[in-house]
C-alpha cells in the first residue's frame, strides 16, 4: 500500500504542472471572462495539489519506503519519527518542493485577498505569480525529482546528515522559504503594477502587508539560522559572513528598504519608480541567494549534491525571470515618475536616507560574495573575501542608519531645538554612565550602548510625551517594537563580541580551569547510548569563588551510520552571560581538548530580532484593518 | 553668483569625501582577499613568511600526528603531486579525518604550513570544489581512489 502513495505524490506534481498551464490560459488564449474565472480557480487549486503531493512525500518517508531514491538517500529505519518526517525537506530535492509548496500557498493567499484589486491587474498579478509556481515546478520536476525511484530497492536508508537532525533545521528551511517566496507575491504585483497606466498609492497600501509577512518570516527564518549554528555547530559564533548566509541577508536587507520606501509610496504617493524597483531586486535576489546555494557552487553546509544542469536551469529562471521583470520596469518606468521634492529632514527625507544606506550595504556584501565567484568561474583566481572586510564595511554603514532611527521618534513629535538638546545630554550621561558599569573594553562597545540607549531612550521620551494619545501610540506601536528590537540586538551583538572571552585548552578529568570570572572543573565523562548514535557526555562544573554555579554537560556523538562524531556543545544560557563548552578529542587518557566560551549578553541577539517580528506582524495588523474599513 | 559658488563648494566637498569612502572600501576590500593555492602551486611558487592565505587538498593517509597530551597536530595536506607539512594548534572540525579534503588558512614558516583555521566539507560525500580542482577530479567528483593514486 505504501509503495504506492510515491506514485500518487509524483501524479499529483505532474497534476500541479498543467494546474499551472491551465492557469495561465486567459494570458495565452482569450481574455474572455469565463478564462480569467478559471486562472482564478486554479490559481487557489493549486497549493491543495502541490500540498497533498508533500504529504506524500512525508508519507513515504515515514514508510520508510525505500524504492524512492531520494528517501533512501536521506533517511534510515533508526532515525525517530521527528527526524524521518523532517527528513523530507532536509534533501535538496525535498526542500525544492517545499519551496512549491510554500510558493502554491502564497498564491493561495494572492488569489484569496486580491478581490478588492481591479480585473486587469489582478488577472496579471496571478499570471505571473503563475509562472513562478510553473518554472519552480518545471525545476523540481525535470532536475530534482524527490519521486525518482531506485533500480534497486536498497534494504534500508542511508541516514539523515547528522547536523541536520535537530530541532532548529526543522524549523528553519520552511521559515525561511516563507519569507524569500513571499517576496514573489511582491515581485509579480510590482512586475504586474508595471502594465498599468499608473501606479495608485492604494497599491502600496495594498501590498504592504505582505511586505512585512515576508519580512517577518525571512527574518524569523535567518534569526533559526543562526541559532542553530551558534549551538549546533560548535564553534559559539552566530554569523559568520558565509556567502549562503549573505545570500539570506541581502534580500532580508533589501525588504527591509522596501518595508520603508513602501510606506512613503502608500501615504504620500512619492518614490513610487523606486518601490516597483525595489520589489522587483529584493525578490531577485532571494533566486539568486537560492541559485548560489541550490548550483553547488558554494562550500557550506547548505550544498547538496553538485549536478550542473541544476545550475543551468536556475540560472536560466533567474534570467528570465529577473530580465523579464526589469525589463516590463524599463519599459514602463516613465509613467511613474514623480518629481516632487523631498526635504532631508522629514519622514520621507529619512526613508530615502535609509533607502540608500540599505541598498549601499546590499551592495557592498553583493560585492563580497559574488567577486570571488566570478574570477572562479573566468578562471583567473581563486580567493575568498575574508570576515574583516564585511565588519569593516557593514558596520559603519550601519551607524548613521541606527543615529535615524533612534531620531525618528524626535521627528514624528516635532519637539523643540532645545529639549532635543536636553533630551541628547540625558541619553549620552546615560550611555557613558552604561559603559562604566560594564567597563568598556572597547570602540564597537561604547558604540553599541550608545546606540542602544539612543534608540531605547528616544522611544521612551515619546511614549512618556504622547500617553496622551492613544491613537498615536498605536500608529507608532510597531515601528517602535521593531526599532527596540533592533536596539536589543544591536546591544547583544556588539557586547557579546567586544567582552567574549574564547579559549581553547586541554584538561583532564578532575582538573579545572579559570575562564574569565569563573572555575571549569571536569568532573567526569559518561558513556550514552540512543537509538542512532553512541555519546560521551563529559560534566563540567563551574563555580565561582568556590560557589557552585552550574554544570555544563557538552557531548561528542558518533551516529552509527556515519564514520565522523558529532560535536554537540554544551550551553548554560542565561540572560546575561551563555557560557559555552564544547568537547574537542582526547589527547591522551583522560584528557581532552575543548572550548570554552564566555559570551555576555548574546542572548540579547535572537531576542532583539523577536522583537522586530512582533513589530512586523503590529504593523500589518493595524494597517490591514484601515484598508478593508 | 554666491549660490553657484556655494554649491561648487558643495559638490566638490562631497566629491573629495565620496573619494576618500571609496578609497577606504578599496583598501579594505583588497586587504581582506584571500587567496588560494595548492600544495604543488606552494611548492613550485614563492612565498613571503607570515603571508596569510588558504591552501587545500586531501589529509594524506597515515600523516596525521597528535601530540599527546595536547591539542598539537601536524598532518600533510597532497595534490598527489606534492605535498605540504602543515602544523596546527587547536581543536579539529568534526568531519576532519585522513584521506578527506580540508581547506587550511594560514602562513608559511620555514617551509611548513602553519593553520589558523582549519576547514573539512561538511557531509561526507561532499568536497569543496576548490579541492577537488586541485586534484584534478572530473565535474561529478567520482575521483580516483586513494589506493590507486598511491601505489
Amino acid at each position: 500500500m505504501i509503495i504506492e502513495i510515491g506514485y500518487v505524490g509524483h501524479f499529483l506534481l505532474l497534476l500541479g504542472l498543467m494546474n499551472c498551464i491551465i492557469l495561465l490560459s486567459p494570458k495565452v488564449l482569450t481574455n474572455s471572462n469565463i478564462s480569467q474565472e478559471i486562472l482564478f480557480s486554479a490559481s487557489k487549486l493549486h497549493f491543495p495539489i502541490i500540498l497533498i503531493s508533500f504529504l506524500c512525500l512525508i508519507t513515504t518517508f515515514v514508510g520508510e519506503d525505500y524504492s524512492l531514491d531520494y528517501v533512501s538517500k536521506n533517511s534510515n529505519s533508526s532515525l525517530p519519527l521527528i527526524y524521518k518526517i523532517s527528513a523530507a525537506w532536509a534533501g535538496h530535492e525535498g526542500s525544492m518542493l517545499l519551496w512549491c509548496v510554500v510558493s502554491s500557498f502564497w498564491m493561495f493567499l494572492a488569489s484569496m485577498y486580491s478581490t478588492n484589486l481591479h480585473k486587469r491587474l489582478r488577472v496579471n498579478f496571478l499570471a505571473i505569480m503563475g509562472i513562478l509556481n510553473l518554472g519552480f515546478l518545471l525545476f523540481v520536476v525535470a532536475t530534482s525529482n524527490p519521486f525518482d525511484r531506485n533500480m534497486t530497492i536498497p534494504l534500508d536508508g542511508n541516514d539523515l546528515n547528522p547536523l541536520l537532525q535537530d530541532f532548529g533545521l526543522i524549523v528553519h528551511p520552511p521559515m525561511l522559504y516563507m519569507g524569500y517566496v513571499g517576496l514573489s507575491v511582491v515581485f509579480s504585483f510590482a512586475v504586474a503594477c508595471c502594465f498599468e497606466d499608473d501606479f495608485k498609492k492604494e497599491w502600496a497600501q495594498w501590498i504592504r502587508p505582505w511586505v512585512l509577512a515576508s519580512w517577518a518570516f525571512l527574518t524569523l527564518g535567518i534569526a533559526l539560522g543562526s541559532w542553530w549554528a551558534y549551538y549546533e555547530l560548535g564553534w559559539g559564533g552566530w554569523w559568520f559572513w558565509d556567502p549562503v548566509e549573505n545570500a539570506s541577508f541581502m534580500p532580508w536587507l533589501m525588504a527591509t528598504a522596501l518595508l520603508h520606501s513602501v510606506i512613503a509610496t502608500s501615504e504620500r504617493g512619492i518614490f513610487k519608480s523606486w518601490t516597483i524597483l525595489l520589489s522587483i531586486f529584493t525578490f531577485s535576489l532571494s533566486l539568486l541567494g537560492t541559485f548560489l546555494v541550490r548550483s553547488g557552487i558554494l562550500i557550506s553546509v547548505h550544498s547538496f549534491a553538485n549536478d550542473p544542469s541544476r545550475g543551468v536551469f536556475i540560472l536560466f529562471m533567474l534570467v528570465a525571470l529577473i530580465g523579464g521583470g526589469l525589463l516590463s520596469y524599463a519599459l514602463n518606468s516613465k509613467k511613474f515618475i514623480d518629481d516632487s521634492d523631498v526635504r532631508l529632514i522629514s519622514r520621507e527625507g529619512f526613508f530615502l536616507l535609509n533607502n540608500i544606506l540599505l541598498v549601499t550595504a546590499t551592495f557592498t556584501i553583493l560585492l563580497g560574495t559574488m567577486y570571488p565567484l566570478f574570477l572562479d568561474i573566468l578562471g583567473l583566481e581563486k580567493i575568498s573575501v575574508g570576515v574583516p572586510y564585511y565588519n569593516a564595511v557593514f558596520v559603519p554603514l550601519m551607524i548613521p542608519l541606527i543615529l535615524l532611527v533612534g531620531y525618528v521618534p524626535i521627528l514624528l513629535s516635532r519637539t523643540s531645538i532645545d529639549s532635543q538638546l536636553v533630551q541628547l545630554f540625558i541619553i549620552f550621561v546615560i550611555s557613558i554612565f552604561l559603559s562604566f558599569i560594564f567597563s568598556v573594553q572597547s570602540v564597537l562597545f561604547f558604540v553599541g550602548i550608545f546606540s542602544t540607549v539612543w534608540i531605547i531612550a528616544n522611544i521612551l521620551f515619546d511614549f512618556y510625551r504622547s500617553s496622551d494619545n492613544s491613537v498615536k501610540i498605536r500608529r507608532r506601536v510597531g515601528m517602535y517594537f521593531a526599532h527596540f528590537g533592533l536596539a536589543i540586538f544591536i546591544i547583544g551583538a556588539s557586547v557579546s563580541e567586544s567582552n567574549k572571552i574564547e579559549k581553547e585548552f586541554t584538561l583532564e578529568i578532575g582538573e579545572s580551569k579559570k575562564v574569565g570570572v569563573f572555575d571549569y572543573r571536569f568532573e567526569n565523562l559518561k558513556e550514552f547510548k540512543s537509538a542512532n548514535y553512541d555519546a560521551v557526555i563529559a560534566s563540567i562544573i563551574v563555580s565561582k569563588d568556590d560557589r557552585f554555579i552550574t554544570e555544563i554537560n557538552p557531548e561528542k556523538r558518533l551516529y552509527h551510520s556515519s564514520d565522523s562524531p558529532m560535536t554537540e556543545a554544551g550551553i548554560n544560557g542565561r540572560l546575561d552571560r551563555d557560557l559555552y563548552v564544547s568537547l574537542g578529542n582526547m589527547v591522551s587518557d583522560n584528557k581532552w581538548s575543548m572550548r570554552i566560551y564566555d559570551k555576555p549578553l548574546i542572548r540579547l541577539i535572537w531576542i532583539g530580532t523577536i522583537f522586530m517580528i512582533l513589530g512586523a506582524i503590529f504593523s500589518i495588523r493595524f494597517k490591514q484593518s484601515k484598508i478593508y474599513e | 553668483m554666491k549660490k553657484r559658488s556655494a554649491r561648487i563648494y558643495y559638490v566638490s566637498f562631497l566629491l573629495v569625501i565620496l573619494g576618500f569612502v571609496l578609497y577606504a572600501f578599496v583598501k579594505t576590500f583588497n586587504e581582506n582577499l584571500l587567496y588560494y593555492r595548492s600544495p604543488t602551486q606552494l611548492v613550485n611558487g614563492n612565498f613571503p613568511d607570515n603571508y596569510i592565505f588558504r591552501i587545500g587538498g586531501m589529509v594524506e593517509e597515515g600523516s596525521l600526528i597528535r601530540v599527546s597530551g595536547t591539542k598539537k597536530v601536524s598532518f600533510n595536506v597532497t595534490d598527489f603531486n606534492n605535498k605540504v607539512l602543515v602544523k596546527y594548534d587547536g581543536i579539529l572540525p568534526d568531519l576532519f579525518r585522513e584521506g578527506q579534503g580540508v581547506v587550511i588558512r594560514g602562513y608559511l614558516q620555514n617551509n611548513l604550513f602553519v593553520a589558523e583555521e582549519v576547514l573539512a566539507k561538511h557531509d561526507e560525500t561532499y568536497m569543496p570544489p576548490e579541492v577537488k580542482d586541485s586534484l584534478g577530479l572530473t565535474e561529478d567528483g567520482k575521483y580516483k581512489t586513494m589506493e590507486s593514486i598511491t601505489q
